[in-house]
C-alpha cells in the first residue's frame, strides 16, 4: 500500500532506511550504558521497515525484509530464552549475568544479558512489523 | 499400595491397545489385574485384622502439609476388595456385553481409569489426596453415564450426575479444608485423635455441614437421590459396578471413615439419622413404581443407602457391625441383581415388567442368580440379607433419638423393597408370561452368567458360613469404623426373635403389595404428575436460571463492542482501586509549589490534546491530537531524568501513528457510531479513571520513600552488571525473567493480531457484513 505516491519520500527513504537501521542497532548496543536498548532499538527498527511501506508499499518492505516478520519474533523470542540458559550449567539460576573478561569497545564488557537484549530486539522489531503489515494488508 | 492404583490407570491407558491384538479376550485377560489385586489384599487381611495397618506416604507439596499418603485398615480393605472383585468381574461381563461394539476399547479404559481412581479413594489417608481420587471417580463417572453419547438422554443424565456431585465435592473440598486448618493435619487416620477437639470446635457445624454435602450427593441422599435413577443411561455393567456396589458407597466410605473423629453428636445423630430415613422411604416406594426392571433396581439401591446412612448415623458399636454386614450384603446382591437384569435386556431385548414374564425356563442361571439376590435383598432367611436384617433391627434400638420413628419408616421401606425384590427375582422370570419379548430369550454366553452366578455364590456361602468367612472380612471394617475393637456375633437362633417376626410381618405386607402391584400401579397414576416436583425439577430450574444468566451477563460483559469493555475494565478499575486507595491511604494533600514553567507548559499541552481528541470530528484530528498527548508524556519524562522512557515513548508515539494511518480506511466515521447518553457515560467514566490515576500518583508521591531496592540496583548496575544505565540493567539482567515474560505477551498480540487479520481477509465477503 502507498498512502501517496512521492518522489521525494522515496529519495529520503533511500537514505533514511539504512540510517534508521543503524541508528537502531546504535540504540541497541549502547543501551547498557547509555539511554538506548533492545526495546527501542527493536521500535525504531521496525518504524525503519514502516518507512519503506509508506514510501515504495507493502510489497517492497515485506521484500527488505526478506523473511515473515513473525522469524523475528520467535527468532528473538528463542534468543532470549537461550540467553538465560548458560548460567543453569553451573548451578546458577535461569538469567543470571554471565561476562567475557575482555572489554570490548562501545559495548563495553560482553555477557549474556547483552545477548538478551538481542532477543528484545529481534522480539520487538518482528511484533511491530507483524502488526503494521498486517493491518496494511489489502483486502483481497 | 501407590502401584495398585498407578497399575490400574497404566492398564486403563493401554487397554484399547489391548484390545486390537486381543479382541474377544480382552475382557477376561484385562480381568486377571484386579483379580490379583483381589488376592493381594487378601493378604493383607491378617495384619489389618491384628490392627497393623499397611502405610504408605509421600510428600505431595510440602508447603501445605499435603501427603499422597495411603493406609490400609479394615473399611479400606473391604471397600479394596469389593472394588477389585466386583471390577474383575464386571470386565470378563462387559466382554461379552460389548461383543462386537467397537466401543469397547473406550469402555475398557474408562472403566479401568474408574477403578484405579475408586481403589486410590479408599485407601488414601490424607484427606486431599481422598479429594482428588473423590472427583476422578465422579469424572470418570460422567465418561461412562454418558457412554451412549449419541442419545440426548445420556447426556443429560451424565451431565445432570457431574453437576450434582461436583457441586457436593466443591462443598465437600471446603469441608475438608476446614477441618484441616481445625485439626491440625489432613491424615484422616490422626483425625481420630483430635475427635474432642473438633467436635468442641464452633467451625464444627460447618464443617459437618460441608461434609455431608459431599457425602449425600454422592451416595444419592434425599434430596440429592435423583442423580441415580437418571444415571441408568448407562450400560449395566456400569450401573452393576459404579452405580451400586461401588462409588456410590463413597459417601457411606467418608462417613464410615470420619465417624470416629466427627461422629457421636447430637448434630451427626440427627441430621444423617434423618437423610437416611427418608431416603429409605423415599427410594423403596419409588422403586415400587417403576416398571423398568433397571430403574426399579436403582431406587432399591436410593432405599440400600439411605439405610447404611442410617446406620453411620446411629453411630454406636453395633450400628457399625450392622453398616458394614449390609454394605457387604448389598454390594453382593445388588451387583448379581444389575448384571443379571442386563444379561436378561441383552439376551430378551426389554427389561419392562409388562413385557416380561416366565424367563427362567430360557435363562436357567441368569435366573437363579438374580431369584437368590433377590431373596437376599428382600431380607429373608435363610440368605445373607437376613443376617444383615437382623444387625439392622438390632441396631435401631440403639438409636439415640426417636427410635419408634425410624423403625416404624425403616419398616415400611423393607417392606416396598421386599415387593419389589418379588418383582425381580419371582415375576419376571417365574410368573406367568405377559407377552411376547422383542427377542426369543435364551441363556447368555458364559461371560454373560458368570457374575451374577458368581456374585449369588458368594451370597450363599456368606449365609451359610456367616463367622467363618464373612465375620473375617467385616469385623476389621466395623472396628476401623467404630474407632475401636468390636467382635461381631452372630445372635444365636431362638426361634420367634422379634427380628424374625418383624420379617414375616413385613413378608407379609411385601407379599400383598406384590400381588397388588398391577392395580396399584393404576391407583398411583394421578400422582406420577408429582414426581415432576420433585428435586429433579429443583435442579432443572436451577440449570435454566443458571444458563439464562451466564447468557445474560455474556451479552451484557463481552457484547464484542470495544467501548464496552474498556467502560468495564476502567470502571472496574475505578471502584476497586478507588476503594483500596480511600480506605488505605485516604485523598491525597497534594503541593504544587515546585513545578516549574517549562513542566506546566508540557502538561498544559497535554491537556489541550486531550481535549481536541474528544472534540475532533475527523480520525485523523483525533490522532494527531492523540500525539500532542504522547509527545507532551516524552518531554516530561525527559525534565525528570527518564531519557530511555522519553526515548521509547517517541518511538511508540511514531508507530502508534503509523498504525493509526493503517487503519484509518478500516474505521467508520467518528460520531456515527455513539449516541449522547453512551458518551455522557464514557466521559463519567473516563473523569473517574483519569481522577484514580491522579489519585495513585498523587499518593504514591505523598507516601515516598526512598526504597532500599532503588539505592541497590544504583549502587550494584556497574559492579554486578557491567551497565551504567540502570533502566537497562533492570530490564534485562536484575529483572530479566519479567522482560522475558513481557516479550512473551507481545509476541501473543502479535499472533492475535495476525489471526485476526487474516481470519478477516480469508473469510468470505457476505460474512462481514
Amino acid at each position: 500500500m502507498i498512502i501517496r505516491d512521492s518522489l521525494i519520500l522515496r529519495t529520503t527513504t533511500r537514505f533514511l532506511f539504512p540510517l534508521t537501521l543503524v541508528f537502531s542497532i546504535f540504540l541497541l548496543v549502547r543501551g547498557h550504558n547509555e539511554p538506548g536498548g533492545g526495546f527501542v532499538g527493536g521500535l525504531a527498527a521496525a518504524s525503519a521497515f514502516a518507512l519503506v511501506l509508506a514510501a515504495d508499499g507493502l510489497e517492497k518492505a515485506r521484500r527488505v525484509l526478506r523473511v515473515d516478520p513473525l522469524v523475528f519474533v520467535g527468532t528473538g523470542l528463542a534468543v532470549a530464552l537461550l540467553s538465560g540458559l548458560p548460567p543453569l550449567l553451573d548451578g546458577g539460576a535461569f538469567l543470571t549475568g554471565h561476562w567475557l573478561d575482555a572489554k570490548i569497545p562501545v559495548i563495553g564488557h560482553l555477557g549474556t544479558p547483552f545477548v538478551f537484549d538481542v532477543g528484545v530486539y529481534l522480539t520487538v522489531l518482528g511484533v511491530a512489523a507483524t502488526i503494521v503489515f498486517e493491518l496494511a494488508e489489502e483486502r483481497p | 499400595m501407590l502401584t495398585p492404583v498407578l497399575t490400574l490407570f497404566a492398564l486403563a491407558a493401554i487397554a484399547p491397545g489391548l484390545q486390537r491384538v486381543l479382541r474377544e479376550r480382552t475382557g477376561t485377560v484385562l480381568a486377571v489385574v484386579p483379580a490379583a489385586l483381589f488376592g493381594w489384599f487378601v493378604t493383607g487381611l491378617d495384619d489389618v485384622t491384628r490392627g497393623e495397618a499397611w502405610m504408605q506416604s509421600w510428600t505431595w507439596v510440602d508447603e501445605l502439609g499435603i501427603h499422597l499418603a495411603f493406609r490400609l485398615d479394615g473399611l479400606s480393605l473391604l471397600f479394596a476388595l469389593l472394588v477389585t472383585g466386583i471390577g474383575a468381574l464386571v470386565l470378563v461381563y462387559a466382554g461379552g456385553y460389548f461383543k462386537g461394539d467397537a466401543r469397547l476399547p473406550r469402555f475398557y479404559a474408562a472403566i479401568l481409569f474408574f477403578m484405579g481412581a475408586m481403589l486410590g479413594l479408599v485407601l488414601a489417608d490424607d484427606a486431599l489426596s481422598l479429594f482428588v481420587f473423590w472427583e476422578l471417580t465422579s469424572v470418570s463417572s460422567y465418561i461412562l453415564i454418558g457412554f451412549n453419547h449419541e442419545k440426548e438422554e445420556s447426556r443429560a443424565s451424565a451431565l445432570q450426575a457431574l453437576l450434582v456431585t461436583g457441586g457436593g465435592g466443591l462443598a465437600l473440598l471446603a469441608g475438608l479444608l476446614l477441618l484441616g486448618q481445625v485439626a491440625g493435619t489432613t491424615q484422616l487416620s490422626a483425625l481420630e485423635a483430635q475427635a474432642a477437639a473438633i467436635q468442641s470446635h464452633p467451625l464444627y457445624l460447618p464443617i459437618l455441614l460441608l461434609i455431608l454435602a459431599g457425602a449425600f450427593t454422592k451416595s444419592a441422599q434425599f434430596p440429592f437421590h435423583f442423580w441415580l435413577p437418571g444415571a441408568m443411561a448407562a450400560p449395566s455393567p456400569v450401573s452393576a459396578y459404579l452405580h451400586s456396589a461401588t462409588m456410590v458407597k463413597a459417601g457411606i466410605y467418608l462417613l464410615a471413615r470420619l465417624n470416629p473423629a466427627l461422629g457421636g453428636t447430637d448434630e451427626w445423630h440427627y441430621i444423617i439419622m434423618v437423610a437416611g430415613t427418608l431416603t429409605i422411604v423415599v427410594g423403596a416406594v419409588l422403586a415400587y413404581g417403576q416398571t423398568d426392571l433397571k430403574r426399579l433396581l436403582a431406587f432399591t439401591t436410593v432405599s440400600g443407602l439411605g439405610t447404611l446412612t442410617l446406620l453411620v448415623g446411629i453411630s454406636t458399636e453395633l450400628s457399625a457391625q450392622a453398616a458394614m454386614v449390609f454394605l457387604v450384603v448389598h454390594a453382593l446382591y445388588k451387583a448379581a441383581l444389575f448384571l443379571g437384569i442386563g444379561t436378561l435386556d441383552h439376551e430378551a431385548g426389554t427389561r419392562d415388567l409388562g413385557r416380561l414374564g416366565g424367563i427362567a425356563r430360557a435363562m436357567p442361571l441368569t435366573a437363579a442368580a438374580v431369584a437368590v439376590s433377590a431373596i437376599s435383598m428382600a431380607g429373608l432367611p435363610p440368605l445373607f440379607g437376613f443376617v444383615a436384617k437382623e444387625f439392622f433391627y438390632e441396631a435401631k434400638h440403639e438409636a439415640p433419638h426417636a427410635g419408634q420413628l425410624v423403625t416404624l419408616l425403616s419398616f415400611v421401606g423393607s417392606a416396598f423393597v421386599a415387593a419389589a425384590s418379588g418383582l425381580v427375582g419371582w415375576r419376571a422370570f417365574l410368573g406367568p408370561k405377559r407377552g411376547e419379548t422383542p427377542k426369543p430369550p435364551h441363556e447368555g454366553s458364559p461371560a454373560l452368567w458368570l457374575g451374577p452366578v458368581l456374585l449369588a455364590g458368594v451370597s450363599l456361602l456368606f449365609s451359610l458360613l456367616p463367622e467363618q468367612l464373612a465375620f473375617s472380612l467385616i469385623q476389621p471394617a466395623a472396628t476401623a469404623m467404630h474407632g475401636e475393637h468390636t467382635e461381631l456375633v452372630l445372635a444365636p437362633w431362638v426361634g420367634m426373635s422379634p427380628a424374625f417376626v418383624q420379617s414375616l410381618v413385613m413378608l407379609a405386607i411385601g407379599v400383598v403389595l406384590y400381588l397388588l402391584h398391577d392395580r396399584l400401579l393404576q391407583l398411583g397414576t394421578p400422582l406420577r404428575r408429582l414426581a415432576g416436583w420433585g428435586p429433579a425439577r429443583a435442579y432443572r430450574l436451577t440449570l435454566d436460571r443458571l444458563v439464562a444468566f451466564a447468557k445474560w451477563q455474556t451479552r451484557l460483559l463481552q457484547g464484542g463492542v470495544l467501548g464496552t469493555y474498556i467502560l468495564i475494565v476502567i470502571g472496574t478499575t475505578v471502584l476497586l482501586g478507588g476503594w483500596v486507595l480511600l480506605d488505605r491511604v485516604g485523598w491525597p494533600d497534594p503541593t504544587f509549589d515546585e513545578a516549574r514553567a517549562h513542566e506546566v507548559l508540557a502538561a498544559a499541552a497535554m491537556v489541550l490534546g486531550a481535549v481536541l481528541v474528544v472534540r475532533a470530528r475527523s480520525i485523523l484530528f483525533a490522532v494527531a491530537s492523540l500525539g500532542l498527548v504522547g509527545y507532551g508524556l516524552a518531554l516530561l519524562f525527559l525534565f525528570f531524568g527518564g531519557p530511555d522512557l522519553a526515548l521509547t515513548q517517541l518511538a511508540v508515539e511514531t508507530l502508534t501513528v503509523i498504525l493509526f494511518v493503517l487503519l484509518l480506511r478500516r474505521l467508520p466515521p467518528l460520531r456515527s457510531r455513539s449516541s449522547p447518553s453512551q458518551r455522557v457515560r464514557a466521559a463519567v467514566v473516563a473523569l473517574a479513571g483519569g481522577a484514580l490515576m491522579t489519585g495513585i500518583v498523587l499518593a504514591t508521591a505523598a507516601t515516598y520513600h526512598p526504597a532500599p531496592l532503588r539505592e541497590y540496583f544504583a549502587r550494584a548496575s556497574v559492579p554486578l552488571a557491567h551497565g551504567r544505565n540502570v533502566v537497562n540493567v533492570i530490564l534485562v539482567d536484575f529483572r530479566a525473567l519479567d522482560t522475558l515474560g513481557e516479550i512473551t505477551v507481545l509476541t501473543v498480540a502479535a499472533l492475535g493480531v495476525v489471526g485476526l487479520m487474516r481470519l478477516r481477509r480469508d473469510a468470505p465477503e457476505e460474512d462481514l457484513k
